[in-house]
């Protein structure tokens, strides 16, 4: 699956074509009505036609000069197709990525299952996987890809779930449980399981996600609408402005020109940030896809912004999933090369992760152990809360919990070391698991165990803080355990001995102070906490329940995604904000050169406005109106990658973007307009 | 000219410094803590008894405006009928007509909107007892109006989720008793201290130097003239305002008048951070207004104080300034910062003719009432800069990159939909009905009406236009504030500026009383390190980029046509 990911190009070939003739498809006044600021250029440039026809036919020239009309109607049916095409190459891209993705399971043969009775043995018929319907049983077998989303009802099996993680190491799923769910354009790679198939065709995470990029069923988020909104308002005002104008300038003896009135009307009103607007949030969706996010709506990715505490598993999240040796203390009077041998002799055999980085830290005190030949591996149980390894020559070496070892040292009449005794409380106090090891029930030392602390999370902390995001760490531990990884981390809160209402409590109890909470799972026992949360993202590898109770669906299952998504959804909101500032401060220079011209022939004194000394009126206006065309497909690449969002706290990040964007959006089109007006002074 | 300048400076420093108790006080008076002026408080109890308010009623912001807006109509009514009769009424000894009903309209109107734009002069076209229980009685009750919308919105915000506004009666009779007939009463008695008439006697005869025989008028001008101040009202007792000889005696009296019109705006500032216990955001308001007010006024006492190019141009010097239209005892320094605070704070009312202002200060005096929010009149200067943080909050929200939020409520569709509409509203109201008067100036001049448009500029070409667009801008402001040379007592203008008056002051009223309203509905949201913090000067700074960008880009071209021009041309 080289080919999905892929990063597709900003201006990808194929998908430019689809994007320029989605852009005249999109002319459609009914489909453009949905912009209102657009919508109104449209009409705009209807007007303009229709001058340009009249013109044609009467040879009337008190409109202008014929040229001089058809570039300005050229100009904003250009401006037209260029907001058309921001929108559609967002959403060919968007729609790409997730093809892309949806290509895999399309058409996959699927060996469907005919059951009689409760057994999963039946007839296997092959069919096209979109002939599965939802509670149909399909089987899997080594090789086969996985037709489409499903849960598995029997078997266990390792599966390649690259295609969609990118992942290489393969992933156990097993009936039952909360590692039960299985993705379509996944490859089995042992094993044989019986699969439900859980979504109809067509109505998959995927299908809705690419519905929602389509524009088929994009809703408006609340924020855009509000956006919306301040657009139209300011649409209006222009509408005021320029309708208003008219009596002006016949006070003023005047005459201006249809081609004027709509240059004018069409440079003020934020045609950058109306044209672009669809394509920011489009942009979002894609870059939480490409983050390996599916997002159920718009508005979840929005609402990831304004995240304010954040619950993360301990597991995985903050630590890497297993515990490490990294100490060993051997009881007084024990050598430690001594001590360290037995340690290693009874983890030969141990294929935990706990035992391998015994033996590894074993290599890198220099103490080396090969099995022995008769050596019998005592696998960890329940019952006696060790494991171990019982030599040739009879040799019987334990490790684990201390009260066990200590029971089973106790029995045999042998004395705790005192040493021993307030070691493993050390180690306990200091978020550690203290592992004692026996020899033939003699107590001979304590090995450390911790936690692991993921490299670099302080800092995506420390990021998330500055963000104004609260972590909370969640995990099984002891509340003292809990409490030393949480201060090593930097989390800023943590919930100790966690069990799944407690989660859901603390969520229940944020929301209620009025903050926006966001969590991860996986487990059915999740479900009902995803659901609560204002942003659940459910592991792909999780349950069905828990991937219907969450807003997303993260394929990766990668906990700290969820930091990610919340830059995300800042991303998106500050794109927006950004471009709208842009849109509307450019305005100011387009006064600058328009007024002016429109007045200079009967107030020569308004010269002293042409502060760009533009060459002529005529070749003033078309400065502004190519500048206003030209600067939405030039900020085209700015919104669909998002403007960068830089955690440097609130107020600094609105001096920073006002300084960009405010500023920046107040100068930039001085020098832009004059530019054109120089260089179009070359042909007029 | 560094005499006049100081002068100037002590001014504004004076009315600061005293502003800030001033807005203690209030802020106490509205948390009903003790205060100096609890001695109000068996007349506020006999007011509450026998008009059946119950002290302990509260109010939904709905209830709020229902109350305030009846009231409202009620003062209409009856301002409109005793100005249409007033020939027939007591106190007329100089025996002036009743109001044609386009004239009683437009000044029922301009009065209870806190604007007084005076289609007449005072001596004339009313009486004594119309000046008193007409004119004097809704300078009180369109100031007090004002505050109470304000403290209305400030209880909504104080608390993290409410319905309660408070009770309209209480607020509204308060804001009288405490706050405006104290301070109209010490003004009052100063200025008939100084020479202004406090009599009921009709006009008086005196015999000039050059012997001819002149008719004064009087009245009991000096109680209306303080409220005139004080509620940043502006109407004067005399037709020519606060340029009048009585109205405004000397420089004193011009300081007095000015500090009167400044400090219950100033002190309503101070007075929201004391009572929302917010007082850096206070000091930011305060600082962004004063940073806007300056930017006007620099401009303009430099303009002024330099004179006219026009004339320094025939070789005539100027070393007083600009003097045209301006009192000799004033100067133009301090002509110039009582035509911009006026201006920037509704009052509207004039100690030098704005017509004979300099192009490029009509320009500032525009600018300030079409921003109308740098301090603006009582209690609604306040609530149309929270418009302007409405918009400021929803676009820096964005910027930052999370859903805005104002003191700790949500900013979603409906509030933007408001704040945009009443933003849309006064460039509305100024555009089009100016260019109305533009279109029948320029195509229908020869109308069939008592006053043909023809007649109505004294001045051609830019100049004209100003009078127009400054009397729409005035209006929208409800400032009052005459470019006069404009002939305005006639059904055209009374009637439109009568509904322009009526929707600029209401709608700006509702819309910051209703957004408040629904956000304190909301769930409260207590700050977070990732909230932008509205009472930061970064905010500030962008509320004042929001306020000039808004109104530039709404009134530039109109404003390019008349006193932009009119510069370019004079220089």
């Amino acid at each position: 699956m080289s080919q999905r990911k892929r990063d597709i190009k900003l201006f990808d070939p194929t998908l430019l074509g689809t994007a320029i003739r989605q852009s005249f498809v999109k002319l459609n006044p009914r489909a453009m009505i949905k912009n209102p600021v657009m919508f109104t250029v449209e009409i705009g440039t209807a007007v303009m036609l229709a001058v340009v026809i009249y013109q044609l036919i009467t040879g009337d020239l008190a409109e202008g000069q014929l040229w001089y009309n058809i570039t300005i109607f050229a100009i904003l049916f250009l401006t037209v197709l260029f907001a058309n095409f921001a929108e559609a190459l967002a959403e060919a891209r968007g729609k790409a990525q997730a093809e892309s993705l949806r290509r895999t399971r399309e058409e996959t043969p699927a060996k469907k299952l005919t059951t009689n009775g409760n057994s999963y043995k039946g007839e296997i018929t092959i069919v096209a996987s979109s002939a599965l319907k939802m509670g149909e049983l399909f089987v899997c077998e080594t090789g086969d890809i996985i037709p489409i989303d499903g849960e598995i009802v029997e078997g266990i099996a390792t599966i390649d779930e690259s295609a969609i993680t990118g992942e290489s190491a393969p992933v156990i799923r097993e009936s039952g449980g909360d590692k039960s769910s299985v993705t379509g354009g996944t490859k089995v790679l042992s094993d044989r399981i019986v699969v439900k198939v859980t979504t109809q065709p067509g109505e998959s995470f995927l299908d809705k996600m690419i519905a929602l990029v389509e524009g088929a069923s994009r809703q408006k988020t609340p924020n855009e609408i509000a956006l919306t909104i301040l657009l139209a308002a300011f649409t209006l005002i222009f509408i005021i402005v320029c309708v208003t104008l008219k009596p002006f300038a016949d006070y003023a003896n005047t005459p201006i020109t249809i081609a004027a009135f709509i240059s004018l009307f069409v440079c003020l009103i934020p045609t950058t940030i109306g044209g672009l607007l669809s394509a920011i949030g489009i942009a979002g969706m894609d870059r939480a896809l490409r983050a390996n996010v599916i997002a159920k709506s718009g508005k979840a990715v929005e609402t990831a912004g304004d995240i304010d505490v954040l619950l993360l598993d301990k597991t995985g999240t903050i630590t890497i999933g297993n515990r490490k040796a990294t100490n060993f203390y051997p009881a007084p009077g024990i050598d430690e090369k001594e001590f360290i041998g037995y340690t290693a002799l009874s983890s030969l055999s141990d294929e935990t992760p706990e035992g391998r980085s015994i033996i590894e830290l074993a290599n890198q005190k220099g103490v080396t152990s090969r099995p022995e030949a008769g050596m019998e591996f005592i696998s960890f149980s329940a019952e006696t809360r060790s494991s171990g390894v019982k030599t040739a020559s009879g040799t019987d070496i334990r490790k684990g919990a201390f009260d066990a070892i200590r029971n089973m040292a106790v029995k045999a009449g042998y004395r705790v070391p005192a040493e021993t005794e307030s070691q493993v409380e050390k180690i306990s106090s200091n978020g550690g698991t203290p592992l004692v090891v026996a020899v033939n029930n003699q107590i001979k030392g304590v090995i450390e165990l911790q936690d692991i602390i993921k490299p670099g999370i302080q800092e995506r902390f420390e990021r998330l803080r500055k963000m104004g995001v609260k972590t909370v760490m969640v995990t099984g531990d002891n509340p003292l355990t809990a409490k030393y990884i949480a201060e090593k981390a930097g989390v800023d809160d943590f919930i100790a001995e966690a069990k799944p209402e407690d989660k859901m409590n603390y969520i229940r109890k944020e929301q209620a102070s009025g903050k926006l909470v966001a969590m991860m799972g996986d487990g059915t026992n999740d479900a009902p906490a995803l659901a609560q949360a204002d942003v659940g993202v459910a592991m792909n590898s999780g349950t069905q329940a828990a991937k219907e109770a969450g807003n997303m669906v993260d394929l990766d299952n990668d906990p700290t995604k969820l930091i990610e998504i919340v830059e995300i959804g800042k991303q998106l909101l500050i794109t927006r904000g950004t471009l709208t500032t842009f849109s509307i401060a450019n305005d100011v220079a387009k006064y600058f050169a328009i007024v002016p011209a429109l007045f200079i022939a009967s107030i020569p004194a308004l010269q002293a406005l042409n502060i760009m000394g533009l060459a002529s009126p005529q070749s003033a206006i078309l400065s502004a109106v190519i500048f206003n065309a030209i600067i939405i497909p030039l900020l085209i690449p700015l919104a669909l990658k998002g403007v960068a969002y830089k955690p440097i706290g609130a107020s600094a990040l609105l001096r920073r973007n006002l300084l960009i964007y405010g500023l920046g959006g107040i100068i930039v089109p001085f020098i832009g307009i004059k530019l054109i007006d120089m260089v179009l002074g070359v042909f007029m | 000219m560094t005499g006049e300048i100081t002068g100037v400076v002590l001014m504004f420093l004076l009315t600061v410094l005293l502003a800030y108790p001033l807005g203690k006080y209030i802020s106490k008076v509205f948390q009903g803590e003790k205060t100096l002026t609890d001695f109000m408080n068996p007349l506020e109890r006999f007011i509450y008894r026998i008009c059946g308010i119950n002290v302990k009623d509260t109010m939904t912001w709905k209830q709020f405006l229902r109350s305030m807006l009846t009231i409202n109509m009620l003062w209409l009514l009856y301002a409109f009928f005793l100005l249409l009769f007033q020939d027939k009424l007591p106190l007329n000894p100089d025996g002036n007509p009743a109001q044609t009903p386009d004239l009683a309209f437009n000044t029922a109107i301009s009065f209870l909107v806190n604007c007084d734009l005076q289609h007449y002069s005072g001596e004339s076209g009313l009486t004594y007892f119309t000046q008193l229980f007409v004119i004097t009685f809704l300078m009180f009750v369109s100031a007090a109006t004002g505050i109470s919308a304000l403290i209305a919105v400030l209880n909504g915000l104080r608390e993290k989720t409410t319905q309660n506004l408070g009770n309209f009666w209480v607020i509204f009779t308060k804001s009288i008793t405490r706050i405006l007939l104290p301070l109209s009463i010490v003004t009052a008695v100063l200025l008939a201290f100084n020479g202004t008439p406090t009599s009921f006697d009709g006009k008086d005869s005196i015999v000039t130097l050059q012997g001819d025989s002149v008719q004064v008028s009087r009245g009991p001008a000096a109680a209306m003239i303080a409220i005139k101040h004080v509620g940043t009202n502006g109407g004067g007792w005399f037709g020519v305002n606060s340029a009048h000889p009585l109205e405004n005696p000397n420089y004193f009296t011009n300081m007095l008048e000015m500090f009167m019109q400044m400090i219950v705006p100033l002190a309503l500032i101070f007075a929201l951070g004391f009572y929302l216990k917010r007082r850096k955001l206070a000091r930011v308001i305060f600082g962004v207004m004063t940073i806007g007010t300056l930017l006007l006024l620099i401009p303009t006492i430099v303009t002024e104080v330099s004179g006219n190019p026009a004339i320094s141009r025939l070789g005539v010097s100027q070393v007083t300034g600009a003097m045209e239209g301006k009192e000799v005892r004033f100067g133009p320094a301090a002509s110039a910062y009582w035509s911009i605070v006026t201006t920037v704070i509704s009052t509207g009312s004039v100690n030098s003719m704005h017509d004979s202002s300099m192009a490029a200060s009509g320009l500032m005096e525009m600018l300030g009432m079409m921003i109308n929010a740098f301090y603006g009149g009582c209690g609604v200067g306040i609530l149309n800069y929270l418009i302007y943080i409405i918009i400021a909050v929803f676009i820096s929200g964005l910027m930052v990159g999370r859903t805005p939020e104002f003191m700790g409520h949500k900013v979603e569709a409906r509030e933007v939909k408001i704040a945009a509409l009443v933003t849309l509203l006064s460039a509305f109201l100024i555009k089009a009905f100016t260019a109305l008067a533009a279109f029948m100036v320029v195509h229908h001049p020869q109308i069939g009406w008592a006053v043909q448009p023809a007649n109505w500029l004294n001045n051609p070409s830019y100049h004209g236009f100003s009078e127009m667009l400054y009397e729409y801008t005035s209006a929208n402001a409800n400032n009052g504030s005459g470019f006069e040379g404009l002939g305005d007592n006639n059904i055209f203008w009374n009637v439109t500026t009568g509904f322009v008056l009526i929707l600029a002051r209401f709608l700006p009223i509702i819309a910051p009383v209703a957004i408040v309203g629904l956000m304190a509905n909301k769930k409260f949201i207590p700050d977070s390190p990732g909230t932008l913090r509205t009472d930061s000067w970064t905010f500030g700074m962008m509320t004042l980029a929001v306020i000039i960008v808004v109104n530039a880009l709404s009134y530039f071209p109109a404003l390019a046509l008349g006193p932009i021009a009119e510069y370019f041309s004079l220089k």
